[in-house]
């Protein structure tokens, strides 16, 4: 691959927008448009277009992530916190939420559901990633 | 559970041990200790002789399936007495002649002998059942091991088709006996034999009968190889000799007249029955009568003749039914005594005869007419036991088979008295038939023993040197040869002991009102008398027809009838024809193309879904409630659409791919104005992934195959997606406008209120995803990661479809 310097300059500047914009959305996603769905797949894409822009090869050594294990994390998560809530005699997926006062964030809102949402983050991307790294890879 | 229960089971546990004896005492030939429990059985049911000839019936109760009125109840009286002694009793001299017969170091006995036992438990079963359902298990029982007895010499080709022939023909008529017996049921709300005597004017009254009726005699006739049924028993001559003798004359075949007379008491009376049984009994009768003549293999003769006097009775018991009609006279019973008498000679005569077979057979090595003669002066008792059998058979005095021959000829007179049903225009018949079938049963009986015994020896056609059967094999012909001059002299032996109790049975007590049947068989009624006559004049003409044999055979050629029985080739063209037919069938619908089975699916939908929405009302159109459109929605949606008709017209791949993603884009657009945002970042999102994951995959196509024709137009395609676009909007039209004529509460409003308070959250898509409706989100990101581990194994596993196998 030719050397692009002002691709890859503007990758690295606009994978980092594009991943905080993930996050937020992640984090936004009980109170405003958003969630772990959107999060994962903005997330994806993020990493994709560093997989564009850079070589396949290079992106692996630096985010040497094993799919699989992180669609198995990611399920973990989500049933785990359903199964969390029955060992205090609730239903399967019951979500608890509070509000608690934390220094320099302030009154935040602190609530099961982002851990579910979090499961959910993880696997969208681990099976996005998954899928597209497997195609571009497979040469026969 | 009683002693009869176990006498009906033990034939079956006996059979588990019989391998133990064969691989164990190999010493011994595995029939010695097989004939130990058909003897116990016989002595056994002997001693219920004195209690069922005073008139009484033997029934235990057991419980099988009581929810479903099916008990494995015994009943037994005359009739099952009658039948159940000449299974164990015949079944004893077939295994002593079998030890004989079958050689212990060549043959698998142990297959033999458990197939046997299987037999003879089945038809115990049969006929002292007092329970349809248990009946019906047992008749079934009887086809399989027959099946598996005419199959025993697998490795021959003509077994297997007699078997598979056998297993066709009666299985189907067990089928629609069951469906009629399950009709019985429908009626009188019991399986129970006597129940359902007892409910005979509810069976008479109901709409049901005739079909029953019909449904019930198709299984009779099927097993009873009557006409045009009977084509499975000619090549069931390809099993073991003991099995004919056994199965195929003495006992099996009967089951079907034993249901015949066991529901007698049901359906008898009607004029359906009585042409039915009659005339086909009738019929079979001739046919298998006429058949018999033109054959040249002893068994094929014995298995024509065998057809032939299962017509005979057949018929008997059909006239004898007419009996219910004139309240049971004395005069109109005869007929069924006379069934009931030949049914015990022909056992005794056939099995016999079949024996005889088996003995020319073993000592010669053919059973072919054309090249044994002279046998006389090598096999004298043979010649004796077969010309004792065959005269019998032919109703020649002083045998058995004269009196029984006598008594059907007076009843087939008597039937033209009877003055309903018909008869008094077609009644003629009767006799005349009997009298014709009778010739052909004297020239076919003469046939056979002098053809065989008679006439020039031919040593270069046989494979042996003829010389008589060891004594083992003699032994038990000559005891049905002895029953048969026995029952000829002294007739009266068994007709209160057995032949009454089994009348009784046909007509009972309860509907008849008779108690006592007189039953007297003689030999000598005075010269007033008709069926003498008639004998005389049958032994002439049978005597003139045999000799003048070469001149008149000819007119088999001339009907066809000389290579095999016409019936067959409807039976070989059914069989054979129907795999290539169904094949033909199948490969109309099944072409193996997505695109067909996809049309299917589609016209079935329009088809169905079409006509239960206007068949049942439920198209309208309501537009009361439609909410104001706006200019740019107008705009937006029209764009969509054109955009969505001209993809099916690019012909080129990239393009129809950017073209369906723009549909998409577009899509998320109309999420945006109809205020969605979730669902318009997420629709931007995917689609953007599946329009990267469609070129990746465009990319990957294999070179030889990038053809980039135009997409094929069919006119059939375009109407079904019309079709179904059109129903689908119909649909959606109509549940709207009915949904607004019955609104419903909508549980958005819920949604919308509980969010903040109850999930904690403001977006209420999210909470209802995470938290209210969190399990679905749960399963749906199983599925997205089911997904992705299923496109990995499928790229990185490369299997090629053999590591499995």
């Amino acid at each position: 691959m030719k050397n692009n310097i002002s691709v890859h300059t503007i990758t690295r500047i606009a994978v980092f927008i594009i991943l905080s914009f993930a996050v937020f959305l992640l984090f936004a996603g009980h109170n405003n448009p958003g969630g772990g769905f959107i999060g994962a797949l903005m997330t994806a894409s993020a990493i994709v277009l560093l997989y564009i822009s850079f070589d396949l090869q290079t992106i692996k050594k630096v985010l040497s992530f094993y799919f699989p294990y992180l669609i198995g994390t990611g399920l973990l998560i989500a049933m785990g916190t359903g199964i969390s809530s029955m060992f205090f005699g609730y239903p399967f997926l019951t979500q608890f939420f509070d509000h608690a006062h934390i220094p320099i964030l302030g009154n935040v809102e602190l609530t099961t559901a982002l851990v579910f949402d979090l499961g959910v983050y993880i696997v969208v991307v681990g099976v996005t990633l998954l899928i597209i790294t497997t195609i571009a890879e497979d040469d026969s | 559970m009683s002693f009869l229960h176990i006498a009906i089971i033990a034939p079956f546990l006996f059979a588990l041990i019989i391998p133990f004896f064969y691989k164990k005492i190999s010493s011994v030939h595995t029939g010695w200790f097989v004939l130990v429990l058909p003897t116990v059985l016989f002595v056994y049911l002997l001693t219920f002789i004195p209690t069922i000839a005073d008139g009484e019936v033997v029934t235990h109760l057991l419980s099988w399936v009581p929810s479903l009125g099916i008990n494995f109840n015994i009943h037994l009286d005359g009739l099952a007495l009658l039948f159940a002694l000449l299974i164990t009793g015949i079944g004893v001299l077939v295994v002593l002649y079998s030890v004989f017969y079958l050689d212990k170091d060549k043959e698998s006995l142990h297959n033999f002998y458990f197939y046997l036992m299987m037999f003879m438990g089945a038809m115990l079963g049969v006929v002292l059942s007092g329970n349809l359902m248990v009946l019906y298990v047992f008749w079934e029982l009887t086809s399989l091991s027959s099946a598996l007895l005419i199959g025993y010499w697998y490795e021959r080709k003509k077994s297997r088709y007699g078997a598979l022939k056998s297993m066709l023909i009666t299985v189907s008529g067990g089928f629609a006996m069951l469906a009629g017996f399950s009709l019985l049921y429908v009626m009188t709300g019991t399986f129970t034999i006597t129940e359902i005597i007892a409910q005979v004017d509810v069976v008479t009254s109901s709409s049901l009968f005739i079909p029953t009726m019909l449904l019930v005699l198709f299984g009779a006739f099927t097993k009873s190889a009557q006409f045009p049924f009977h084509i499975w028993l000619p090549d069931a001559m390809e099993a073991p000799t003991p099995v004919s003798a056994y199965l195929h004359s003495a006992t099996m075949v009967k089951a079907g007249i034993y249901l015949v007379a066991r529901l007698s008491p049901v359906f008898s009376g009607s004029s359906e029955w009585f042409w039915l049984v009659s005339g086909f009994g009738l019929f079979t009768l001739l046919w298998g009568s006429f058949n018999a003549v033109r054959q040249t293999d002893l068994k094929s003769i014995l298995a024509y003749s065998t057809i032939s006097q299962l017509g005979m009775i057949m018929s008997m018991l059909g006239v004898g039914s007419a009996a219910a009609f004139y309240g049971y006279k004395a005069g109109f019973t005869a007929a069924t005594v006379a069934a009931v008498f030949h049914l015990i000679n022909h056992s005794t005569f056939k099995g016999s005869l079949f024996m005889v077979a088996g003995i020319v057979d073993h000592e010669t090595g053919t059973r072919d007419i054309r090249k044994l003669g002279g046998l006389m002066t090598f096999m004298p008792i043979t010649f004796t036991i077969s010309i004792i059998g065959a005269f019998s058979m032919a109703g020649v005095y002083p045998f058995n088979g004269f009196l029984s021959k006598e008594m059907f000829l007076e009843s087939m007179l008597h039937a033209t008295d009877i003055t309903s049903f018909n008869m008094q225009s077609l009644g003629v018949l009767f006799p005349v038939i009997a009298w014709v079938a009778s010739v052909f049963t004297f020239v076919y009986s003469m046939i056979l023993v002098f053809k065989t015994f008679r006439g020039n020896y031919q040593p270069e056609e046989l494979e042996k040197k003829p010389h008589e059967a060891p004594v083992g094999m003699l032994i038990p012909p000559i005891i049905l040869a002895s029953l048969v001059v026995l029952f000829g002299f002294f007739p009266n032996i068994l007709s209160h002991t057995i032949i009454e109790p089994a009348v009784k049975a046909i007509y009972p007590v309860s509907l008849t009102g008779v108690e006592h049947f007189d039953i007297h068989i003689k030999a000598w009624h005075g010269f007033n008398f008709p069926p003498l006559y008639m004998t005389i004049s049958i032994i002439a003409v049978g005597v003139l027809m045999y000799l003048t044999l070469t001149k008149w055979q000819k007119i088999y050629a001339f009907l066809r009838l000389h290579k095999k029985d016409p019936i067959n080739y409807f039976y070989d063209g059914i069989v054979n024809r129907i795999a290539p037919i169904a094949k033909k069938i199948t490969k109309v619908p099944e072409t193996g193309l997505l695109r067909d089975y996809l049309a299917y699916m589609y016209v079935f939908f329009i088809v169905l879904v079409g006509y239960t929405l206007f068949h049942f009302g439920g198209f309208a159109i309501d537009t009361n409630n439609v909410a104001e459109i706006p200019i740019y929605a107008w705009v937006l949606v029209a764009i969509i659409a054109l955009s969505a008709i001209l993809v099916p017209f690019i012909t080129n791949r990239v393009i129809a791919i950017i073209a369906t993603s723009f549909v998409g884009f577009l899509v998320a657009l109309l999420f945006v104005m109809f205020r969605a945002p979730d669902l318009a970042l997420t629709q931007l999102l995917v689609e953007t992934v599946t329009t990267a994951l469609f070129l990746l995959c465009f990319y990957h196509l294999p070179e030889l195959r990038k053809e980039k024709t135009k997409p094929v137009f069919k006119w059939t395609n375009l109407f079904i997606s019309i079709g179904v676009g059109a129903l689908v909007t119909t649909m959606a039209l109509s549940s709207l406008a009915l949904g607004n004529k019955k609104p419903f509460e909508s549980i958005a409003d819920y949604f919308l209120k509980n969010s903040h308070d109850l999930g904690g959250g403001d977006n209420v898509v999210n909470v209802i995803l995470v938290d209210f409706r969190g399990m679905d989100t749960m399963f749906e990101i199983l599925v997205l990661g089911i997904a992705g581990l299923g496109i990995v194994s499928l790229i990185k596993l490369k299997m090629n479809g053999k590591e499995d196998l």
